[in-house]
């Protein structure tokens, strides 16, 4: 294993330390936890937290900020935060007006997240939260029953955080949220593993000349392995597997988002984004907007992810309101 | 069996956890992250430094206090199942300052409704409560013939190790199984 790294155990500390010095004006560390909020929290609106294992970054933290989360919750690599973790960001962003908790479907954070729900809501804080389910290649995988939650979390972040930041209620930023979901699929696929560091070796072995289709942010199985094969037929591939799964109508406005997996320059994901586009055209669809970079990663895992979000007037609106994250900016 | 014995059986446990966790490591890489071993050993190598201070505690207090460091230290799936199994016990054994055959029984029943709860799973999903359930219902159908624990015990953990088997036969509904690559 060759990591930029110093002591295993100090991971996420040391990421969570080193991620407020790259932004000191966007976000700093909840005093005691795990969790990055808002340099300037508190504002009087509906507050917005997610957070998951380390190793997608810049999820979650990297989408604190302005018009997006509230908090976000590191736990150790590849494997939820804890109640007391969740709870505490909880906590330090409620302002009265309501929490909603983004999850990822995982029964581990689910399970960890709800804990710390019914901790909040013990203490009379209004909490609500939200399934992220957007991944179309396997119905139940290792972490999950259902759809498994992956890059189409980004869109859930940021389309909730502006409803939020519109100064929406609580409800009515949940409805935007499941909407989203509801119209958002993912599909990704990888070249290589990836190795989690206090494992100190890959998660799983893959051939010098294959790729697998379809494997999760966590490198669960996927749907099968193959030869590798040139970036427009890999695309098509996800895009077809993505369309598949939705019902659009000709000339319907969509969001599209190439997502690297981590070690994938972003040579080769505007080489997928060429196709993407392309393909959706072809299909007869319109590209409202494209969002192209590394979101949702998994750690050093070459591979990408594509995928399309069904947008309404609401949608493109709060998809369209002004960001200020350390990984989302639009202004 | 009284809050000394119970505090040795604990670092046992915690020890045999801790001892294995790269076999479940392994086990876990033919399926997913390859960390559970790595989230069990940072929870049970806590729990050994809880156990130091307990030693003038109550069964409650023990039981809660290894719920909370599991709860607060493992995350995951594993952190929330294993630290309801120790709230339920805690529950369980409120008022008693020790456990026999009978409370122990009603402990596990208690556990797993608890798990079942949380993991919103149930007989047959190919987890955990595969193993468990018919060790409860072994317990506590063998109690009405016997409430000796040393008898009691190795017919219940036949059923739990038959468990064990049966999950081999079924398709996991809460897990994934390995794909034939």
């Amino acid at each position: 294993m060759k990591k930029i790294i110093n002591n295993v155990d100090n991971i996420v500390d040391e990421m969570l330390q080193g991620a407020v010095k790259a932004c000191p004006t966007l976000v700093k560390r909840a005093d005691g936890f795990n969790v990055l909020v808002r340099k300037d929290q508190k504002t009087d609106k509906v507050a917005l937290v997610s957070g998951g294992g380390s190793g997608h970054e810049p999820s979650h933290a990297g989408f604190v900020g302005l018009g997006m989360l509230d908090g976000a919750i590191a736990g150790e690599v590849f494997t939820s935060p804890t109640p007391d973790q969740v709870y505490g960001a909880i906590k330090a962003v409620d302002c009265g007006k309501g929490v909603l908790l983004v999850i990822k479907n995982y029964s581990g954070d689910i399970m960890n997240f709800e804990m710390a729900a019914e901790m909040a809501t013990a203490e009379g804080i209004n909490v609500s939260n939200v399934i992220v389910n957007d991944d179309v290649a396997v119905e139940d995988s290792l972490y999950t029953t259902g759809r498994r939650g992956v890059a189409g979390t980004i869109f859930v972040h940021k389309i909730a955080g502006a409803a939020a930041e519109k100064g929406y209620p609580l409800e009515k930023v949940t409805e935007v949220a499941n909407k989203v979901i509801k119209n958002v699929r993912t599909m990704g696929m990888s070249l290589t593993s990836c190795t989690v560091p206090a494992a100190g070796k890959p998660g799983f072995e893959i051939g010098e000349t294959e790729l697998e289709m379809g494997l999760g942010i966590h490198g669960e199985p996927g749907t099968h392995r193959e030869a590798i094969k040139s970036a427009d037929e890999i695309t098509t591939y996800l895009l077809d597997k993505i369309l598949a799964d939705m019902s659009l109508e000709n000339n319907q406005d969509v969001a599209l988002m190439v997502n690297g997996l981590g070690g994938t320059p972003l040579m080769e994901l505007y080489i997928s984004n060429n196709k993407a586009n392309d393909y959706l055209v072809e299909k007869n669809l319109n590209i409202y907007k494209t969002i192209l970079g590394n979101y949702m990663t998994s750690l050093e895992m070459a591979g990408m992810s594509i995928s399309v979000l069904k947008l309404d007037d609401e949608l493109k609106e709060l998809l369209d309101a002004t960001a200020n994250t350390p990984a989302f900016t639009q202004f | 069996m009284k809050s000394t014995e119970l505090l040795l059986l604990l670092k046992d446990i915690s020890n045999t956890i801790i001892d294995n966790s790269e076999m479940l490591n392994d086990l876990d890489r033919a399926i997913g992250d390859a960390d559970h071993g790595i989230n069990m050993r940072r929870g049970f190598l806590l729990v050994l430094e809880d156990l130091d201070n307990l030693t003038d505690k109550d069964i409650v207090t023990i039981f809660n206090k290894v719920a909370m460091t599991l709860l607060s230290k493992i995350g995951g799936a594993s952190g929330p199942l294993y630290a309801t199994a120790f709230m339920k016990f805690a529950q369980v054994c409120k008022g008693r300052d020790e456990i026999d055959s009978n409370l122990y029984t009603e402990m596990i029943g208690s556990a797993i409704d608890g798990m079942k709860m949380r993991g919103k799973s149930d007989a047959g999903c190919k987890t955990i409560l595969d193993s468990m359930i018919p060790y409860y219902k072994t317990l506590e159908t063998e109690i009405k013939k016997t409430n000796v624990f040393k008898e009691l015990s190795p017919l219940a953990l036949k059923s739990s190790e038959e468990g064990v088997e049966y999950t081999k036969t079924i398709i996991a509904t809460k897990g994934r199984r390995k794909l034939p690559w």
